[in-house]
């Protein structure tokens, strides 16, 4: 398997696994570890961990708000003036859980380089 | 290079994080707040309602039922074991809120909004909040330890369910302020009832009456504020027999109003803040049986004040609105008899002028110097350095206004005499009211009863209806209390209380009927000092003439009095208007809104357009006349509704109707009328422009706010439902029955109610607000009031509570 598949697969994982013990940042450890253990290359080192990441909050969110007819999701969303939209809401999610982790693995891939040097 | 790449991307990393942990303003600390795992998603969901849970110290299994309302149905098996699995299930359902109320009503407000709230906290500290709870808790340490133990049963109960949580399942709110719930104590339940008390004994206009005094002198006093109307129709009936009162009213000393200028005062609790109840006798209903009903006018919130419960022991079954933080039913029933309060709005707090020595360590009573206690109010606040306020108190109470707070006199200040620092047990009216089984039990729980004073209505399955006005009232002399008084004259202090017996009260009166909405609690043949301190006078007449209007009465025929939108205060003006407004000098879109207030039939209803008109035409009206009474730098009241329309109707031709801004012209009250309607015409064809119609729906726009601000996302507004403040159905922009109760007295009782929000504290779940659309509707749930814990069709869920030690 192609590198970047399996650390989107592990990071996934890990994220969900650490998540259980820690809190929200529990996505930036697993990003760590996975650019350390599985180093990638070019942008694929902040792309991948951040799809990753935000494949598995949106999808998390997605479970569970639609479990609930979105009854509060729809709330968040007015509150944070995004027009009460709540796939909108689960988009932003995303995107911020993949933001931290994406910028977490291109500290983890420089203190790769760091150490290869 | 490679220190530089390593140490960018290591900042880049710290500086997301922080950034998403942090609150930011008014935006929460977005990766905390949104993350699915312990941010918001995890709320996303509505109660469990099944399964057993364990709770540490209970004597014994705790079943609880759920119907379809959400409402939980309690079976103990003894009076702890309810009150702790009160305390849970209102911190399952509403902890936030709980807490919340609490912190406001401690003054504690500034730790979770940082400084704009320090001057609010300010003022709950300076009223003595927290000095009237510590009160309250040593006269139960003293007293009353039994009640004290249940209080102590339910703040486990509550605690039970805080040490459960983990930060995945805090409610909303405190995702959305970042914090965390803390310890449930018995001094939050007595800082709640302290919140009841200001919230609806609060109320006092003593320096603002001081202030227009001196402005207008007595004569003109007495005319805008009469003590009373030329109307009265007082709570308990006319013609009660006082022969029986044997002590008589304080002697009247020839004391004098001290006549100071006040700038500016405490915040007062909202004026719309109001209740109805009543209940026909069996002879006057149709099916023969007592009926009851009770419908608090109070502020309408999301979460609702109420949470509905029915708690149970195998010695009583209450059912009813509770409030989080109190134990037991407020307004409610049980097998055997009915109850609900609405306030009595009596005069219960007075002002006196404090002068201090040099360095105001000292203060003069009775021509000596009298010590100066210091207590020290320290503030939290969120994100700086908490704030030390140091209060004053004398014997009669705290020092409100001084050099530190809205006053510049150095050497004096104005202290607080408020019957709720006297420290009391009003938590056990609740508890004995709920066991009560008889008028004469129901007598015997009011005994304790001290702050907010209140009407409370009863009815029972034995056929007695009884209404009493309960609280601890001063045998004040004539006039006592009205304005600001001297502190130092020992003659102007409380010099004893009405003997709790000579309360007034009534029971079976000979009319078949008890009611009270606010309004004078009796004419003048009762014996002791009242006087109008804003009394309400159109529902209580609407109501009365409903009873008086026809024999017999059922529970449709209280449902639509609820509903009921005349508006009396319209009706006894607008006529008078119409007739002698000179209306030759309209334009066609004004006399188009003249029509249309012409055919308005004086319902509140949500299609009309009158009502609009009404509030328009009125309010500018009002604004005209009372000009005098609008001056910078000083804390004035304008007059009551009543006495404003009896005035314009009877004297026209008074002073204070001219403009002061027209030097040239003196107006008369006609004049008022076509000036006030000209600005209102403006008004509205604007408002029509801007929303398209003024109907009245349209123009009120109903809301039910969240607690936080209203934070729209959280709140329902536009709620489509007529009346308006001085209406049976009383509600207002944001005030309005907040529970609807109506109980028949079969046996047991058969109970409607309902109220506008839902029994659930969370945004995400859909028992959030379930109940608005039918409660605007005027349409009211069942109660399931279960007579032993055998599951019926009714229940939809089950969830046991089980001790810790249970095998």
């Amino acid at each position: 398997m192609n590198k970047n598949i399996i650390n989107f697969i592990v990071t996934i994982i890990l994220g969900f696994i650490l998540s259980l013990f820690l809190p929200w940042w529990s996505v930036m450890v697993a990003a760590l570890i996975t650019s350390i253990t599985i180093p990638l290359k070019k942008i694929a080192v902040f792309f991948v961990p951040f799809l990753a990441i935000l494949v598995f909050w949106a999808v998390y969110c997605f479970i569970l708000s639609n479990a609930n007819d979105f009854t509060l999701a729809k709330r968040i969303a007015q509150l944070l003036q995004i027009g009460g939209n709540p796939y909108l809401l689960i988009l932003v999610t995303g995107i911020i859980g993949g933001l931290a982790a994406g910028f977490s693995a291109i500290f983890g891939k420089q203190i790769i380089t760091f150490n290869k040097n | 290079m490679k220190y530089f790449k390593l140490l960018i991307s290591f900042v880049l990393t710290i500086g997301i994080f922080y950034a998403l942990n942090t609150q930011l303003g008014a935006i929460p600390p977005l990766g905390k707040f949104l993350n699915p795992t312990s941010g918001i998603w995890q709320n996303e969901t509505n109660e469990s309602i099944k399964g057993e849970v364990i709770i540490p110290g209970l004597k014994d299994k705790i079943t609880v039922h759920y119907d379809e309302f959400m409402i939980p149905h309690v079976f103990a098996q003894n009076e702890e074991d309810l009150y702790k699995a009160q305390g849970y299930l209102t911190a399952k359902h509403r902890l936030w809120q709980l807490e919340f109320q609490t912190h406001a009503a401690a003054g504690r407000i500034s730790e979770l909004f940082g400084e704009r709230a320090l001057d609010y906290d300010r003022s709950e500290r300076r009223r003595g909040m927290g000095y009237g709870a510590e009160q309250v808790m040593a006269y139960m340490e003293k007293y009353d330890t039994k009640t004290l133990g249940f209080i102590q049963n339910y703040a486990d109960g509550v605690n039970a369910y805080i040490d459960q949580l983990t930060p995945e399942n805090y409610p909303v709110e405190y995702k959305l302020l970042d914090y965390k719930p803390e310890t449930w104590t018995p001094k939050k339940t007595a800082l709640l009832l302290m919140y009841m008390t200001k919230m609806l004994a609060g109320y006092d206009d003593d320096l603002e009456y001081t202030n227009v005094l001196r402005l207008v002198g007595k004569e003109n006093f007495e005319l805008l504020f009469p003590d009373f109307f030329d109307i009265t129709e007082p709570v308990i009936p006319k013609e009660t027999d006082w022969s029986f009162i044997d002590v008589p009213q304080t002697k009247l000393p020839g004391s004098q109003a001290v006549l100071d200028t006040i700038a500016e005062t405490i915040e007062k609790p909202h004026p719309d803040n109001g209740s109805n109840n009543w209940a026909v006798s069996g002879a006057r209903s149709v099916t023969g049986n007592p009926i009851l009903a009770n419908d608090p006018h109070l502020g309408l919130k999301l979460p609702s004040i109420w949470f509905v419960m029915q708690l149970s022991t195998p010695d009583h079954n209450a059912f009813g609105a509770t409030i989080p933080g109190a134990l037991g039913v407020i307004s409610g029933f049980n097998q055997y008899i009915a109850w609900g309060e609405t306030n009595a709005t009596r005069d219960v707090i007075d002002w006196y002028k404090i002068e201090f020595n040099e360095d105001r360590t000292k203060y003069k009573y009775d021509n000596q110097w009298k010590d100066v206690s210091v207590r020290v109010e320290d503030i939290k606040i969120k994100g700086k350095e908490s704030y030390k306020d140091s209060i004053l108190y004398t014997h009669h109470g705290p020092v409100v206004y001084d050099k530190n707070f809205k006053s510049e006199n150095q050497r004096s200040g104005y202290a607080m005499r408020w019957i709720a620092h006297d420290g009391s047990n009003n938590q056990k009216t609740f508890i004995e009211l709920n066991k009560a089984k008889n008028y004469d039990e129901y007598v015997n729980a009011l005994q304790y009863w001290n702050a907010p004073a209140q009407n409370f209505v009863f009815a029972s399955t034995e056929g007695d209806i009884a209404l009493w006005i309960q609280g601890k009232f001063a045998n004040k002399w004539e006039g006592q209390g009205k304005f600001l008084m001297d502190g130092s004259n020992p003659e102007n202090e409380w010099q004893s209380f009405i003997p709790q017996k000579f309360n007034a009260h009534t029971k079976n009166p000979e009319r078949g009927f008890v009611s009270s909405a606010n309004q004078h609690p009796v004419d003048e043949n009762y014996p002791y000092y009242v006087f109008n301190d804003g009394y309400e006078t159109y529902r209580n007449r609407v109501i009365n003439d409903f009873f008086n209007s026809k024999e017999k009465f059922s529970v449709q025929d209280f449902k639509n009095l609820h509903n009921n939108n005349y508006n009396l205060k319209a009706a006894e003006l607008v006529p008078h208007m119409l007739e002698h407004m000179e209306t030759s000098s309209l334009s066609a879109d004004e006399k188009a809104i003249y029509e249309e207030i012409k055919a308005w039939n004086f319902n509140n209803d949500i299609n009309e357009v009158g009502p609009s008109i009404w509030r328009q035409w009125y309010g500018k009206l009002y604004r005209m006349l009372w000009d005098e009474l609008d001056v910078e730098d000083i804390a004035l009241t304008t007059p009551y509704t009543y006495q404003t329309i009896y005035l314009l109707k009877n004297c026209g031709n008074h002073e204070f109707m001219d403009v002061k801004e027209t030097e040239d012209k003196t107006e008369t009250s006609k004049d008022l009328f076509l000036l006030a309607f000209k600005e209102a015409a403006k008004r509205l064809k604007e408002i029509k422009e801007e929303e398209g119609d003024y109907s009245w729906a349209n123009y009120k726009g109903t809301y039910a706010g969240h607690l936080l601000q209203s934070l729209p996302a959280f709140s329902r507004f536009d709620i489509p439902i007529g009346g308006d403040r001085n209406i049976v159905n009383a509600t207002s922009e944001d005030h309005g029955p907040s529970w609807r109760m109506i109980v028949e007295m079969t046996s047991p009782p058969t109970a409607l109610g309902i109220y506008p929000g839902g029994q659930s504290g969370n945004p995400g779940s859909k028992y959030y607000d379930n109940f608005i659309d039918d409660w605007a509707a005027g349409e009211y749930y069942n109660l399931n009031f279960l007579q032993s814990d055998e599951i019926t069709n009714a229940i939809i869920g089950t969830q046991t509570l089980i001790p810790a030690n249970h095998e």
